[in-house]
């Protein structure tokens, strides 16, 4: 059903073809919006209940299961003041912390890199020995190739002896660069859909190449920037494997911490789904309010 | 891309300015513990037992010297020459990491693939509510596939407590999830499906609001049926998204780690493990460093071929990944 089924079609036909189309239609939609739902309650199922679990305690989760708050049980928020006032607080607290200066620095250390990178290959033409545009451009899509592991050990090791280990700013580093490829991508896509007039004319002007990408071509690509920035926040605010290895007593982010908390916490699932609730929030709300900025970012390239 | 007729006149060095802090930093930060990584995998290097004593003082290129002098000997000193490989041929667990990846990317992507584009098509219609259902399809994809895990492998799947667990009890029906090998790796492809399908159906929705609305309208006009208008137009002319998206999950299967950590941690036993597990769990939590790499840069070959061979196969059908 790739075409949207509008009955008002150009039919001349007969009113019982016409009839008959009608019942159709109907038919389709009901059947669309049935599937619809399905999936409504597929995606959005394990999300409700980890929240209304944050709100239970263990009678609560060994006697139910109970779906809907004040209807078949009264919440309580015992795993809320565990995260919020004791226990775990400072806990996830750091954790909240480490994560968001990860993901907020990462997001503009790659945006400044990946903006002028991209900036360059859609606008210039380079030759570094046999390298051309397209040679640059794959080499930095190369690394999304690269299996984190292949490279987690040395960088252990590195880490540890320059005394980027267990620091927020090697993890920032490190994940400024795996974004790297993405703002690239979505960058030079983005410098090359604009005109190119503006900016020659500042050349003209007498500006050097800087001036013109920072007056003339920056301003205009803030759509491209803003998704670009989220990809490379979304990836690190969401990544486990680096900071498991490379993090320990201090630095380590929200992934890491629902990681170890659960073997730690065992059955306590109200304390873990309260901080995993905490830790997917911000994410649920940029995807709620930035949705088109997402998109946007994801089909940079696929799509023309 | 041909940037040719869209291009600026600058001098080299301007020209260099653009793309070198990226090239380098990259280069920096992945290539060099690539080939770092080649060196000691020929190595027995340890976790505790291979130490190096810190950068020193001084100039930070002082630094840099004394740090490449210290990995120096230490390789030297552990070098084990192609005991790992030969460990690496008989280990069992390896093999089956390894398959298990290619599971996840072959068995679990197809799947993905036809929900999304089932998804996908049923988005496409002119419906109420659309905008409401695409947010919400998205937020899947937004969380950790760390907090996928827990919440939907362990809350939702857990044995005792789970709401589908205690619904079965209540039939007499005991429902386990992870107790066999095969039974781990299914809920996992399909936890891993929960989060990655909207990436996918993304990319698909994407492909077919781009597609011309009259060639639809011909269609109408030529009397094709609905399935002969999907199988003749749509899809041929989705194919360039469809591959481009599955490469993209293809590549990301080989990457995966996270749920399964999570949710079986690789068990029973090593049944459910991938590659990365492994290299995480021989390397860091056992502290193997030497025969972890080596299981890595071995991954790395592979995952190279396989992505070569996609790129030979589908390539020329996947519009603009490079």
């Amino acid at each position: 059903m790739p075409q949207p089924m509008t009955g008002s079609g150009s039919s001349a036909d007969g009113a019982s073809y016409g009839r008959t189309r009608l019942q159709n239609l109907t038919w389709s939609r009901i059947i669309t919006y049935l599937f619809l739902l399905i999936w409504l309650v597929i995606a959005l199922f394990p999300i409700y209940w980890m929240v209304t679990l944050s709100f239970k305690n263990l009678r609560l989760i060994t006697t139910g299961p109970y779906f809907i708050p004040w209807v078949d049980f009264d919440p309580v928020t015992l795993g809320w003041d565990d995260i919020l006032e004791s226990g775990q607080r400072d806990r996830v607290m750091t954790a909240m912390r480490n994560s968001l200066i990860c993901a907020v620095g990462s997001g503009l250390l790659a945006l400044v890199l990946g903006s002028m990178a991209g900036y360059g290959l859609a606008r210039f033409n380079y030759k570094f020995g046999p390298w051309r545009n397209r040679d640059i451009s794959f080499f930095f899509l190369s690394q999304l190739i690269l299996p984190p592991a292949a490279v987690i050990l040395p960088l252990y090791v590195l880490f540890v002896e320059s005394g980027l280990y267990d620091t927020v700013w090697g993890l920032m580093l490190l994940y400024t660069v795996v974004g790297l490829p993405i703002v690239v991508w979505i960058m030079r896509d983005q410098f090359a859909s604009l005109p190119v007039e503006l900016e020659q004319a500042a050349l003209v002007d007498g500006n050097s190449a800087l001036g013109a990408f920072l007056r003339i071509a920056v301003p205009v690509a803030a759509p491209g920037m803003v998704a670009a920035f989220i990809l490379v926040v979304i990836f690190s605010w969401n990544e486990y494997l680096f900071s498991a290895v490379l993090t320990s007593k201090s630095a380590y982010t929200l992934p890491l911490l629902i990681a170890t908390q659960v073997s730690s916490q065992g059955v306590k699932f109200w304390t873990m789904a309260a901080i995993a609730t905490a830790a997917v929030t911000p994410l649920l709300i940029i995807g709620i309010f930035l949705e088109r900025y997402i998109v946007r970012g994801l089909t940079a390239g696929a799509v023309k | 891309m041909d940037t040719a007729g869209n291009s600026l006149p600058a001098s080299g060095w301007q020209k260099a300015l653009f793309v070198l802090p990226a090239l380098l930093l990259t280069l920096v930060i992945v290539i060099f513990p690539t080939i770092f990584g080649l060196l000691v995998s020929f190595t027995s290097w340890t976790r505790t037992g291979t130490t190096l004593d810190g950068p020193g003082d001084g100039f930070i290129l002082t630094r840099l010297a004394d740090m490449i002098g210290d990995i120096w000997t230490a390789i030297r000193e552990t070098w084990s020459g192609f005991t790992n490989l030969r460990e690496l041929w008989h280990d069992n667990a390896y093999r089956t990491s390894l398959k298990n990846n290619f599971i996840f990317a072959f068995v679990g992507v197809p799947i993905q693939f036809l929900v999304a584009l089932g998804l996908a098509l049923l988005l496409n219609q002119e419906i109420r509510g659309r905008k409401f259902f695409r947010v919400a399809f998205l937020l899947p994809f937004m969380i950790s596939p760390i907090a996928v895990g827990w919440m939907i492998g362990k809350a939702i799947f857990d044995a005792r407590f789970g709401p589908f667990a205690k619904i079965a009890r209540e039939l007499d029906i005991t429902l386990t999830f992870y107790d066999t090998g095969p039974k781990a790796v299914f809920w996992l492809i399909i936890m891993n499906a929960w989060y990655a399908i909207p990436f996918v159906m993304v990319m698909l929705l994407a492909g077919l609001q781009a597609m011309p609305p009259e060639i639809f309208e011909a269609a109408k006009i030529d009397g094709g049926g609905r399935w002969q208008t999907f199988k003749d137009i749509t899809f041929p002319l989705l194919l360039p998204v469809s591959l481009t998206a599955v490469v993209l999950r293809l590549i990301f299967e080989f990457k995966l780690i996270d749920i399964i950590q999570v949710v079986t941690g690789g068990g029973p036993g090593d049944a459910s493990q991938t590659v990365s597990l492994y290299v995480y769990k021989a390397g860091y939590l056992s502290g193997d460093i030497g025969y972890a790499t080596a299981m890595a840069e071995v991954f790395l070959i592979v995952v190279i071929v396989v992505v070569v061979l996609l790129l030979a196969t589908v390539g020329r059908f996947v519009r603009r990944l490079y």
